[in-house]
């Protein structure tokens, strides 16, 4: 057996005292922020899961790609303006998933945010048309008609010039113009059935395509709706990729008046831009039945976003859109080329919405249960335990005061976020720290039983019951670690209190609870067996017990061992044999 | 209270033993009649799986005014498929459908705040994809799988492969339970059941690693002697810890309790009663079978061993020997050993026959074990301390 585990119980109440405070002067410096971050259904918001899909099908998504998803996303929930969105991955691979968190933002918002989080091309646009699906059997005439909206298109869409201004203009124009043109004519629509079948096929009225989600591979062609459903665009295999936009922002214009977004493109995005405006910017207006026509789609995720036309080539990288923006259409659209192209696609796969009183109605049932949980185990270890119960009802205290300060702690260096999920967890570690202390006092009541004097007790009880709680509780961390990495969702905010409940759970056990159970046990008022200490010899029912505790000196006791020794060894049981031994002559001595 | 406490202190002299290894038939049809009707309502009942597992769009409205019928009446005009529509006991409504878009839950989440005099924002909506379920639960599994591997390599280094093997039966019990008990009552299964079978998982383990550390305990050198046999070392092991299993059970399930109280009573259905319920169901299952499963299961396996084998055999001559003894010498010999025990209760205890451990021979083998710790005869012993 191992030597007796705390000779000075001060030490490790004083260590305890100085990490709390240590903890709490950290938590709570002034200054700070030391609120428990809630999780959204304590708070109320808007929660989004997503699950990543490779763009090419078949193919595993890396860390770097889910890193570059988790980045280019909280951009753009950043743009929010929300503190404390929150984006995080959960599992890696194909099976990753994200978790978009937004505290106070309805679902609407959030949602169209991250649903659009898709990929961004740039389209030269070939023809604009009505948004009505075209009977594959009418006659071409069928296209003039979309004539009749394409003015109102062209409207919405706005201008495009170059930063540089207009000197560097039409020279070139013409012989690149040219030169495209006669390659594309090859791939245009008329000349793939299948794919004029399928544009024309398109309703642009029926919302589920306007909701994003189509395929859009960029060396294709594509025919897409525009974000509010009045337009269809035939548009040609993509110019710019959405990885080419360096940087996009919201401005006013310089008149002050209204407000423009502008656009910068790395070295090849620029070059690309450079021959597409030059070639587009000659064209014929859109709308006016010309094909191909002046304008490039912006599509992000199979919809047409904005579809401005060009005013002038524009050489060098930088570009501005010009139009009838208002400042949050400016400020979606720069977020969108900002933030647009992601290296993966993304389907939704849950959207939780809680409002702000469901939220804070959860967060106080989760504090009443646990206070009446807690008032119960207290009420219930009291009677049992009677002062050995005061300990463990203050050991439960100060573990609760322990985890606050953890889940504060945590909040404020790896985010940690309170769910109701966690709430349960700690309500439930409530019962499960409080086993810590019945398995040691059971022991140390054990322990008196067989005679040994409160004092020693108090140390050997623990010695065994340390064995115990090390092993069990080891088991549940285990249970917690594993979960916590392998699990998703709301399991992996149970994962991380248990785990944390488990580990306090032991703090509590080997710097509090045991170190008060010693230095109580010097007291007189223990030793003396009172009925309230909850270790009374009569409740306990030893004789021995009430030696040991009758309060008499360790000399008195010492004293009276050598006597009986002398008595004991005259009545012929010689204490001096071994275990062995004494069990086989037992039957002798009786009888 | 003090009753238990009396009891608890003639459980831990094995003066009052309750025989809950050699009774492991009863135990196990016991379990096996609850297994049954677990496994079968399971089979023909199936799980009511919630919608983050079948995919759909949920909508918890607090204190609504509407009917139920005018609350589905909206729902299914304006989605055109199933709606199940159910109410919590403080009037919070809950309308389930069909798998909806984003922008039709917003639209119905209105509709349905119109109709139910609340607020569209008030209402909480969940939207879940069909496959983010099957995602989840496979998650779930495979930290299972992988938990239970580690588990039981632990188990196995810290105790022995048996109570590995004992502590696993326990488990499978009380997961097959709790998950029975769902079927049975067509309770609905969300990811908070999940979290509180997993919980069960580690509270089950636990309660059984407490036990069966008595139980090593117990029977540490048990080989070299001829006291007690392994079977009934192992019981007393669960008589001693008996009172601590079910102070711990209670002290456990009064917050699980007050979860349930309060989310039945302030919340209506939602994630903490979803949890406290499957918790309740298994924490109870988890306490009856680390004492009416795992240990018997355990002294069965031991039972095969060699060892153990011929220690119940020598336990048995010895006891046949003694018996011979006793007959031999005075009739009242019994009472003689119980007075000079020193225990006044002890009468009760000595009721003991040849073919089970009588408390002197349990407290033999405590000796045996703990050395120079527990002395019943303290006139003689003491001094050795």
């Amino acid at each position: 057996m191992a030597p007796p585990a705390t000779s000075k119980p001060g030490r490790s109440l004083i260590a305890l005292v100085v990490l709390l405070i240590g903890g709490i002067v950290w938590a709570f410096w002034p200054g700070s922020d030391s609120s428990v971050r809630l999780g959204l259904d304590l708070q109320g918001g808007t929660q989004v899961i997503l699950v990543p899909q490779p763009v090419v099908e078949g193919t595993e998504i890396t860390e770097e790609q889910l890193a570059q998803t988790v980045e280019i996303i909280r951009a753009r929930v950043d743009g929010l303006g929300v503190a404390e969105a929150e984006v995080t991955t959960q599992g890696s691979g194909n099976s990753a998933a994200i978790v978009v968190a937004v505290p106070g933002v309805g679902q609407d918002r959030v949602v169209e945010l991250v649903q659009r989080t898709a990929l961004l091309n740039f389209r030269p646009v070939w023809n604009v048309l009505s948004p009505f699906p075209i009977d594959a059997a009418a006659d071409p005439a069928a296209e003039g008609d979309s004539t009749a909206d394409g003015d109102s298109a062209n409207e919405s869409s706005g201008d495009t010039t170059s930063e540089d201004t207009a000197a560097n203009a039409t020279a070139q124009d013409s012989a690149d113009q040219g030169g495209v043109q006669s390659a594309e004519i090859v791939q245009s629509p008329e000349n793939t059935p299948e794919f004029q079948a399928e544009v024309d096929a398109l309703s642009c009225i029926d919302p589920v395509n306007l909701a994003g989600g189509t395929p859009d591979n960029p060396v294709e062609w594509l025919g897409a709706c525009d974000q509010t459903g009045v337009q269809k665009y035939i548009m040609e295999p993509a110019f710019i990729e959405g990885v080419s936009v360096t940087d996009a922002n919201a401005q006013l214009t310089q008149q002050g008046i209204g407000w423009v977004v502008t656009l910068e493109f790395d070295s090849e995005g620029a070059g690309a831009l450079a021959d597409a405006s030059t070639r587009l910017s000659a064209l014929p207006e859109c709308g006016t039945g010309a094909t191909p026509c002046n304008a490039f789609a912006i599509v992000l995720d199979g919809v047409v976003v904005s579809a401005p036309r060009f005013n002038e080539p524009i050489i060098g990288g930088q570009a501005q859109i010009e139009g009838d923006f208002n400042a949050q259409e400016a400020r979606d659209l720069a977020n969108v080329l900002k933030y647009g192209a992601l290296p993966v696609t993304l389907e939704v796969v849950d959207i939780t919405s809680v409002s702000a009183t469901v939220g804070g109605d959860q967060l106080r049932a989760g504090i009443i249960a646990g206070l009446i949980g807690l008032a119960l185990v207290s009420i219930y270890l009291l009677l049992y335990y009677r002062v050995l119960g005061l300990v463990a009802v203050l050991s439960l205290g100060v573990a609760g005061a322990l985890l606050y300060l953890f889940v504060v702690i945590f909040s404020k260096t790896i985010g940690l976020t309170l769910t109701l999920a966690g709430v349960a967890g700690a309500i439930v570690a409530v019962g499960i720290t409080a086993d810590s202390f019945i398995v040691y006092f059971e022991r140390m009541r054990d322990e008196l039983r067989d005679g040994r004097s409160l004092r020693q007790a108090c140390d050997s009880g623990w010695v065994r019951a340390r064995r115990t709680l090390l092993a069990a509780d080891f088991v549940t961390l285990l249970a917690a670690v594993v979960l916590y990495f392998l699990s998703i969702g709301s399991v992996r905010g149970f994962a991380f209190i248990l785990g944390l409940t488990t580990v306090i759970d032991l703090i509590i056990a080997f710097w509090f609870t045991h170190p008060v159970v010693v230095l109580m046990g010097r007291r007189t008022f223990m030793q003396g067996g009172s009925k309230w200490s909850g270790l009374d010899p009569e409740r306990l029912g030893g004789h021995s017990a009430i030696e040991s505790l009758a309060g008499r000196s360790r000399r008195k006791r010492r004293d009276d061992y050598r006597n009986r020794a002398k008595d004991a060894e005259g009545n012929g049981d010689d204490a001096g044999q071994s275990d062995q031994q004494d069990a086989d002559d037992s039957t002798e001595v009786r009888s | 209270m003090s009753g238990i406490t009396g009891i608890g202190q003639r459980l831990y002299r094995g003066e009052v033993s309750y025989d809950f290894v050699g009774r492991w038939k009863r135990w196990y049809v016991i379990s096996a009649l609850i297994l049954l009707v677990a496994i079968g309502s399971l089979a023909f009942r199936g799980l009511n799986l919630g919608i983050e597992f079948r995919g759909g769009a949920d909508f918890a409205i607090p204190s609504a005014t509407c009917s139920v019928a005018e609350a589905r009446d909206v729902a299914e005009a304006e989605t055109g498929g199933q709606t199940i529509v159910t109410v919590a006991t403080s009037g919070n409504m809950r309308v389930q459908t069909i798998p909806l878009t984003s922008d039709e839950s917003i639209a119905l989440a209105d509709s349905l705040g119109a109709a139910c005099g609340v607020a569209g924002s008030d209402i909480t909506v969940q939207v879940v994809g069909p496959t983010w379920g099957a995602e989840i639960s496979s998650k779930a599994l495979q930290g299972l799988g992988i938990f239970l591997v580690l588990v039981t390599i632990f188990l196995s280094i810290y105790f022995e492969w048996r109570m590995a093997v004992g502590a696993l039966v326990a488990l499978a019990h009380d997961l097959v339970i709790t998950v029975g008990i769902y079927a049975l009552f067509g309770l609905e299964v969300t990811p908070a059941t999940a979290i509180g079978v997993l919980t069960i998982l580690a509270y089950s383990l636990y309660d059984t690693v407490v036990v069966y550390d008595k139980v090593k305990e117990n029977t540490r050198g048990i080989a070299g002697q001829s006291v007690m046999t392994y079977d009934e070392a192992a019981n007393l092991a669960v008589n001693q810890t008996v009172v601590r299993s079910i102070n711990t059970s209670i002290t456990s399930l009064l917050p699980v309790l007050a979860i349930i109280l309060v989310g039945a009573g302030l919340l209506g259905a939602g994630t903490l009663l979803d949890l406290a319920v499957a918790l309740a169901v298994g924490m109870a299952a988890g306490t009856y079978s680390s004492i009416f499963i795992a240990t018997p299961v355990l002294a069965q396996l031991k039972r095969q061993q060699p060892e153990m084998k011929a220690l119940a055999a020598r336990v048995q001559a010895r006891r046949k020997q003694a018996a011979r003894t006793a007959s031999s010498t005075t009739k009242s010999s019994d009472e003689d050993a119980a007075d000079a025990d020193g225990s006044s209760d002890s009468g009760s205890g000595a009721k003991s026959s040849q073919q089970t451990a009588s408390p002197e021979a349990l407290r033999e083998l405590a000796r045996i074990q703990s050395g120079d710790r527990q002395q019943p005869k303290r006139q003689s012993r003491r001094k050795r301390r």
